[in-house]
């Protein structure tokens, strides 16, 4: 009974609740923020490079080389030492304008750098489900090579990668929480601050539950989005 | 084999093709005049496929010299595009725009690589789709349609570019059998306005009743060519009367 009761002083206690809950969700706000933005960025940045990637030819060499060697870095490099590396070295390099960004700007870069790597690899895969007829079938017609990955490849392929796209942004929405160890003064760095000051973790708890009831909806919504591809393939198979 | 005296539409010399190791097309000789219909026969295998993309560039060749309409396909320089607006083909799997409505499949290439407006695309896929009695279709998704119906979208879709030849790569193998007359029906319309047509083929009545040629394909080479009269009576080749007799074999079973 007693350890019971430990557990919920400690995680549960009301009245921290109470008091912390207006600093997490000032800062749970600053985290939808950062999400929202390097969401948008990933999306076109991991699209493109995935188009670079799959160029036809010789001439385009380079350029694939360079996409490839940067999906490798990106993907290779933990998270948490890019945003270390971005936040405190750009700064570090006192170049103006650049280097003296809000600190959240900094967060939102490497989020976005890292991200853009492994949504590159998504789209790639949904570029390579097409099948090859249809290129052919569009070629046929007269189109060009981008005309063909523009009216027909890309919007099939991203038709397919729906889901995955959205299982990758729940990541992201979490690793947004990692940002605050370069000071950006989100949920999860206000909820510590919290908890320190008052030797309990309701605070915590608080900013979890914040991320859980934002990532919850998205994961259904992928759940029905997959369902329903799976309900469809099936009525064509007969 | 020009039956007006000018240079033939297309015109294939010594055309030889490799998969690797693999020899697709060997030495083939072959000409077609403008308004005929030429059928390729032959079985799966025996290059009549590789021989249609060789056409339209889909597949390169190594050897030999390929033209159409008084352009060298095999050119590096060639336009691969403004050929390819020329010469249209019609797939065994229709590979329509699954993400397209009918309407949308067949107005794509005119508006984007075919100078028309979206009103004129529209206007002439309406009246194309008209003529084949799927007008009540064209905001339909291919999907909702029968196979016969998506290939007859697919045909008419290479239409809209207005092509001087059109290829036929087995565009019935796909299809039941209750389907495969409507999409017959279509082709021998075209053959009678005067459309010249490559057909890749495995329907021998068919091929008997549309063809100007009929070419016997056997491991990458034209083997026999003639009328259809006389390769379907009287083959001169041993392999011709094989292939033939083993084909109406599978029909009677059938």
């Amino acid at each position: 009974m007693h350890a019971l009761h430990q557990v919920y002083r400690t995680f549960f206690y009301p009245h921290s609740f109470r008091l912390s809950l207006p600093n997490v969700w000032a800062g749970f706000q600053v985290n939808i923020k950062m999400m929202v933005i390097a969401e948008a960025l990933v999306l076109v940045f991991a699209l493109a490079l995935a188009i670079v990637r799959g160029l036809p030819g010789p001439a385009a060499r380079p350029l694939r080389a360079l996409a490839i060697v940067y999906t490798d870095f990106f993907r290779g490099t933990p998270l948490i030492l890019v945003i270390f590396i971005v936040g405190f070295g750009i700064p570090g390099l006192q170049l103006g304008y650049i280097s003296s960004r809000p600190v959240i700007v900094y967060g939102v870069v490497a989020l976005t750098l890292v991200y853009t790597a492994y949504v590159t690899e998504v789209y790639r895969a949904g570029i390579e489900s097409v099948h090859p007829s249809q290129r052919a079938a569009a070629r046929s017609l007269g189109l060009t090579y981008a005309q063909t990955m523009r009216y027909v490849v890309v919007p099939q392929a991203v038709r397919r990668v729906i889901p995955p796209l959205l299982n990758d942004f729940v990541g992201l929405q979490k690793d947004t929480a990692l940002v605050s160890v370069i000071g950006v003064a989100e949920a999860t760095q206000l909820a510590q601050q919290f908890s320190t000051q008052n030797n309990d973790f309701p605070s915590l708890v608080a900013a979890a539950a914040f991320f859980i009831l934002l990532t919850i909806p998205l994961a259904r919504f992928t759940d029905h989005l997959v369902s329903e591809r799976e309900q469809r393939e099936r009525a064509q198979a007969f | 084999m020009s039956t007006n005296g000018d240079a033939p539409f297309v015109h294939l010399r010594g055309v030889s093709k490799w998969f690797g190791a693999l020899c697709v097309l060997d030495k083939i000789d072959l000409d077609v005049a403008e308004h005929n219909v030429v059928c390729l026969i032959g079985a799966s295998g025996s290059g009549k496929s590789t021989l249609l993309r060789c056409l339209n560039r889909l597949e390169r060749i190594e050897e030999g010299e390929i033209v159409v309409d008084g352009q060298r396909v095999n050119d590096e320089k060639v336009d691969v595009n403004a050929l390819r607006r020329k010469v249209g083909i019609v797939f065994q799997a229709y590979n329509l725009f699954p993400h397209m409505t009918v309407l949308q499949n067949v107005t794509l290439a005119p508006r984007k690589a075919g100078g028309f407006t979206r009103e004129g695309a529209e206007g002439q896929a309406r009246s194309l789709l008209k003529r084949i009695g799927l007008e009540d279709k064209a905001d339909e998704f291919p999907d909702r349609l029968s196979g016969g119906q998506q290939q007859r979208v697919a045909i008419v879709r290479a239409l809209a570019m207005g092509p001087k030849v059109l290829l036929l790569d087995e565009i019935t193998s796909a299809l039941d059998p209750q389907l495969v007359s409507e999409v017959l029906g279509l082709v021998r319309e075209l053959a009678e306005s005067g459309m010249t047509m490559i057909i890749a083929t495995h329907e021998m009545g068919f091929a008997r009743e549309v063809a100007d040629k009929v070419c016997f394909l056997d491991a990458g080479r034209i083997l026999e060519e003639g009328p259809p009269a006389r390769i379907f009576t009287e083959p001169s080749e041993p392999r011709t009367r094989e292939f033939l007799s083993r084909v109406l074999e599978a029909e009677k079973l059938s």
